[in-house]
């Protein structure tokens, strides 16, 4: 294991992001390495969301956002010239905040990704939605309706739909935009044993304001304030020791 | 005094307000209730099911019905796919700052403002006599070609620089091609100096140039499905437009997230999630084209047919048009009163029917936006 | 991909372990590389389409404004249409033949217009009544007026029928021959520069029209010797449009100053469907009710002569412009912010004050786009103006006389004429006039309120 912590899948160098006017990110440059999670922490509004909506290029749909800097994914330049934005996000998966599960079946959620990815055979698809529901331990809650809304769901069993979804088109990276908010206690713990089975296929990317739940499931974390990477480090080295006193006074709660 | 006054000024303030609103509401009730009331007893199984008899005063209104209903289902196979587009256009491509996007919407608006008569006279001047005509023009032209093979063929009494009376070219025509030409003979009996002239080959050729055989270019149910589609086309975007933007932005980007192209998610998400949308449109559309009479004056409503249209070119009957008829123009408008309310009730009924169910349709929208 | 190593938890779900996940998902194991360009030629073709169908809005808002005009143009630039039906109309001699009668008046006065005669055997490229012109021409002859006149029988007052009923055998329908037609055109040719009565040229049916022809105030133009003077008809239109809105601004405006402000709110949700109600009904029908039941109203109230007339027209057009105007206002009332009327409530006003005094004139600009909205729907309203005002092409300011509009003339005369011919494209020129009216009246909301109704609210927040 120790041979891989170093191999860096994302790294980010210098990534600024515009809302018109309004900087929301600046310069920020980190590396996040390859089968390991990395958690992102902060106060709200901090750019922690918008960063790793960048990694995607989920900012693209929004009017007026300009970019600078560069993100590269296995040292590919996703804002460089030339790149196919769609077949990134096919590698690049993503959870969202809140859960959003298509108004559709439970099937035809997960099914939809590899749909779009041109695998139409039923045979093929029937096996993607079990493994990718197993992989996103829903499985078992959900084999026996597994053609009844997903709406009809409880709120954990949506979001994990929906990490089903993200991995039924076998991304590399996942990146998660604090997928527990939403949820009580026993939901996320479910998600967070997920989570943890989960970075031995993928590269995690999860955004918290739970520091706890950053404690507990990431290998590294980053601390944002104001659009500004202030620390990043082992997660264990974050919590018990950090460099920075704002990263301090987040930490123990000492913060405005 | 001044107290007094202040209270009474208040008075009149809160209760005129109410006063106004009970007035359109009570106005409502008693049209509703006037059609209803006087029509009802007339709107029998034999009126909805018999064609008009003895010039409209008597019988049903069977070919109106079916005309209306051909006439706005054609009009909705065309105005709901492009105001279903325009709407997707509008809220999934274009971007905010967009002027194109903010001319169409502009183009829209006053699309909805234009007076439906002007639409008639756009249908008459475009539809009709441009397009239409074009239509048979081209179709006359190949006609022209073969019917010049005929007349300068040698066994033709007018072959080379022969001269002969219309009579005999017309005796010529009837057994030539095996008949096919019967219809262009009959025809030379509307030359102007009548049968005993004498004509060459090019005079006959141009008198038959110059009477264009109407079929595309005369009004029919085409063009008024068209026109009216033009007129609701502003009903379907506005209303789609609003379904659409109920979709919530979450889903779109949990498609986009998965490698799904634009085009993907909203033809695999976007759409199906506002179908009661893009139904709602087409239903207000359908309600605004069954009542819309000016449209449709000169661009191929009748006064009366036996039976409804069998062809897009066929000129058909309409309820609102009839009951304009009947209430006008009837011989005798006395006697047909029962008619009229009855047909003002079954248009009344066919159009209310369709608005309620959109306004039904359009709350479960609502409701589901704020869930 | 990512390594095959076991993680050292062991698997949740039996049969399920990181391995079997990874097998399965090697269906999906060639991953796109995001460096490669997809042409996706299909859904760029599809996109080419969704904008090209969205800029159709476009499209036929200037086709309408085209085609509309391009009828009426031959007024404003001379006779090109005339003489174009002209040129299709040929006597088909041979080269050598003696014409029957003297063919060089008609060619000499250069006037080909009138050589042209719908009645003779080529019918002109027309839609669909080279069967029916013939009927419609003695019907025409016969009464002298438009279908639309006798919509109530003896009540309604028709001026034509009783203009001097000119009817000279000229116009009788048995199919002319070359000879007949070109001795009536002669005749008409010298008749037309003749000026009688008051002052109006006494005009050939077929006499290319002149823009100084509209300046009168007789509407006669199925007359034998028709009158284009369209001042009947302004007259007429501005006299309906004005009582339509003097019925229906108060009434909605208050209407919506209930609902949005007064109303209980459970009540409000129920009544604003029920207004719209009133949206959904055919012209038609609302034309009727007004024929019918508003007509026998007011002239029991009222007692006048006319039971068709600018007043019982102007009830009709209003009942089809309140829901539009109530619409808007309610909507421009509901968007004023509510924080408004907490402050004025707070410093001492009753409910009515703050209603009227504050959320009202915040609401301005939007109520005034109501206003001209329901303006353009009145002043262009078809059929419920056909069937309600009388149809009576006289000038006359009383409005309890009938009257008659752009629109409802349009709509009554234009199933009869002949394509091509001057009352054609004076109809036609009816049309543009409303076409532009309601488009400026767009342009009006479109950049004047909305940009008042933006620095409205930037200044109230």
């Amino acid at each position: 294991m120790a041979k891989e912590e170093y191999q860096t899948k994302i790294r980010s160098q210098d990534l600024s992001l515009f809302y018109g006017e309004k900087q929301a990110l600046r310069n920020i440059s980190l590396d996040m390495y390859a089968n390991k999670v990395t958690a992102f922490i902060g106060p709200s509004g901090c750019g922690k969301s918008t960063f790793i909506r960048t990694l995607n290029r989920m900012n693209d749909l929004i009017a007026g956002v300009k970019i600078t800097g560069s993100a590269f994914i296995d040292g590919i330049d996703v804002y460089g010239p030339g790149i196919n934005v769609v077949n990134l996000r096919k590698r690049v998966g993503m959870v969202f905040q809140k859960s959003n599960p298509f108004p559709k079946s439970i099937y035809e959620n997960i099914a939809y990704g590899p749909k779009v990815n041109g695998i139409t055979k039923k045979s093929d698809l029937d096996d993607i939605v079990e493994t990718s529901l197993r992989g996103a331990a829903l499985w078992n809650e959900v084999s026996d309706r597994l053609h009844s809304s997903a709406l009809a769901l409880s709120g954990g069993q949506q979001q994990r739909v929906c990490i089903a979804r993200a991995i039924a088109v076998n991304p590399e990276i996942l990146l998660m935009d604090e997928p527990c908010s939403a949820l009580d206690p026993i939901s996320t713990m479910k998600i967070e044993e997920l989570i943890c089975e989960l970075k031995a296929n993928y590269t995690i990317v999860i955004v918290t304001h739970n520091m706890q739940q950053a404690a507990r499931v990431s290998d590294y974390t980053a601390f944002f304030y104001i659009g500004e990477l202030v620390e990043f480090g082992q997660t264990k080295n974050i919590f018990t020791k950090p460099v920075k006193t704002q990263t301090e006074d987040y930490i123990t709660g000492r913060f405005g | 005094m001044r107290e007094h006054r202040k209270s009474f000024i208040g008075f009149l303030a809160m209760r005129l307000p109410m006063l106004a609103t009970l007035l359109i509401i009570l106005t409502i009730v008693l049209i509703i209730g006037d059609f209803f009331f006087a029509g009802i007893g007339h709107v029998t199984w034999e009126f909805l099911t018999q064609p008009p008899r003895n010039a409209n005063t008597e019988g049903g209104i069977l070919p109106a019905i079916i005309g209306t209903a051909e006439l706005v289902l054609l009009m909705s196979l065309a105005a709901v796919p492009v105001g279903t587009i325009t709407a997707i256009y509008l809220t999934e491509y274009a971007r905010q700052t967009s002027i194109f996007a903010r001319i169409i919407r502009f183009a829209v608006n006053t699309l909805a403002g234009v007076p439906s008569v002007v639409f008639g006279l756009f249908g008459l001047g475009f539809f009709i006599q441009t397009v239409g005509g074009q239509m048979d023009q081209v179709r006359w032209d190949q006609r022209m070609k073969s019917l010049h093979a005929v007349i300068a063929a040698p066994a033709s009494p007018v072959a080379g620089n022969h001269i002969a009376t219309v009579a005999l070219v017309q005796t010529y025509l009837q057994k030539a091609d095996n008949g096919d030409w019967t219809d262009q003979a009959t025809k030379l009996n509307g030359f102007p100096r009548g049968t005993v002239a004498r004509v060459n080959a090019d005079i006959v050729e141009r008198y038959f140039r110059n009477s264009v055989e109407l079929n595309w270019g005369k009004p029919g149910l085409i063009w008024a499905a068209l026109t009216l589609a033009l007129l609701t086309l502003p009903v379907v975007i506005v209303s789609v437009e609003e379904s659409l933007r109920t979709v919530p932005r979450d889903i779109r980007e949990a498609s986009l997230a998965l490698g799904a192209t634009k085009l993907e998610t909203i033809i695999k998400v976007v759409i199906p999630n506002s179908l009661t949308g893009i139904l709602t449109g087409s239903i207000l559309a359908i309600g605004r084209g069954a009542g819309e009479v000016a449209p449709i004056l000169f661009t191929g409503v009748v006064y009366s047919a036996q039976e409804g249209p069998h062809a897009l070119t066929d000129q058909f009957m309409h309820l609102g048009y009839h009951l304009y008829i009947l209430a006008t123009q009837s011989t005798n408008v006395e006697a047909t009163q029962p008619l009229q309310y009855a047909t003002t009730l079954v248009l009344l009924v066919l159009t209310l029917a369709l608005n309620l169910s959109a306004i039904l349709l359009r709350s479960h929208i609502r409701r589901r936006q704020v869930a | 991909m990512p390594d095959q190593q076991t993680p050292p938890r062991e698997p949740l779900r039996p049969g399920a372990g990181p391995e079997g996940t990874s097998a399965h998902l090697a269906r999906l194991e060639t991953r796109p590389s995001f460096t490669e360009r997809n042409r996706r030629i299909g859904e760029r073709i599809v996109e080419g389409l969704i904008f090209g169908i969205a800029g159709m809005s476009i499209i036929f808002i200037f086709l309408i404004f085209y085609f509309t005009f391009r009828e009426a143009a031959p007024i404003f630039f001379g006779s090109g249409k005339t003489v174009e039906t002209a040129a299709v109309m040929d006597d088909y001699r041979l080269p050598g033949e003696k014409p029957e009668a003297d063919t060089s008046s008609a060619a000499a006065s250069g006037d080909t217009s009138e050589v042209y005669n719908p009645d003779s055997g080529a019918p002109p490229a027309l839609p669909g009544d080279s069967a029916a012109a013939p009927a419609v021409k003695k019907k025409d002859a016969a009464t002298g007026s438009p279908k639309g006149d006798t919509s109530s029988g003896s009540e309604v007052y028709n001026p034509e029928s009783g203009a001097p009923p000119a009817l000279p055998a000229d116009s009788t329908p048995a199919p002319a021959s070359a000879a007949t037609a070109e001795q009536t055109a002669k005749t008409n040719d010298s008749n037309s520069r003749l000026i009688v009565g008051n002052d109006y040229p006494i005009l050939d049916r077929e006499t290319p029209i002149k823009l100084s022809y509209l300046y009168y105030h007789n509407w006669q133009p199925n007359s034998d010797h028709p009158r284009y003077g369209i001042f009947p008809i302004l007259v007429g239109t501005l006299k309906t449009t004005l009582i339509a809105l003097l019925i229906a601004a108060p009434l909605s405006i208050l209407a919506a100053l209930y609902t949005a402000f007064f109303a209980p709110k459970r009540l409000r949700e129920t009544l604003k469907p029920i207004i719209e109600i009133l949206a959904g009904f055919p012209s038609v029908v609302v034309g009727f009710f007004c024929l019918m039941t508003v007509a026998s109203l007011v002239q029991t109230l009222f007692g006048i002569d006319y039971r068709l007339n600018a007043f019982v027209g102007g009830i009709g057009l209003a009942l089809a412009v309140i829901p539009i105007i109530y619409t808007i206002s309610d909507d421009a009332l509901r968007a004023v912010p509510g924080s408004l009327r907490e402050a004025a409530l707070a410093i001492g006003a009753s409910e009515w004050q703050a209603a009227y005094q504050v959320m009202l004139p915040a609401a301005t600009p939007g109520i005034f786009a109501a206003l001209l909205l329901g303006l353009g729907r009145a002043f262009g309203e078809t059929m419920i103006a056909l069937m309600a005002t009388g149809n009576a092409g006289t000038f006359s300011w009383n409005f309890f006389e009938p009257v008659r509009t752009f629109a409802a003339t349009i709509g009554a005369e234009m199933g009869e004429v002949q394509h091509g011919s001057p009352h054609y494209q004076i109809l036609f020129l009816l049309g543009v006039i409303l076409f532009i009216f309601s488009f400026a009246i767009n342009l009006v909301t479109e950049f004047y309120v909305k940009q008042r109704l933006i620095k409205k609210f930037r200044g109230a927040e």
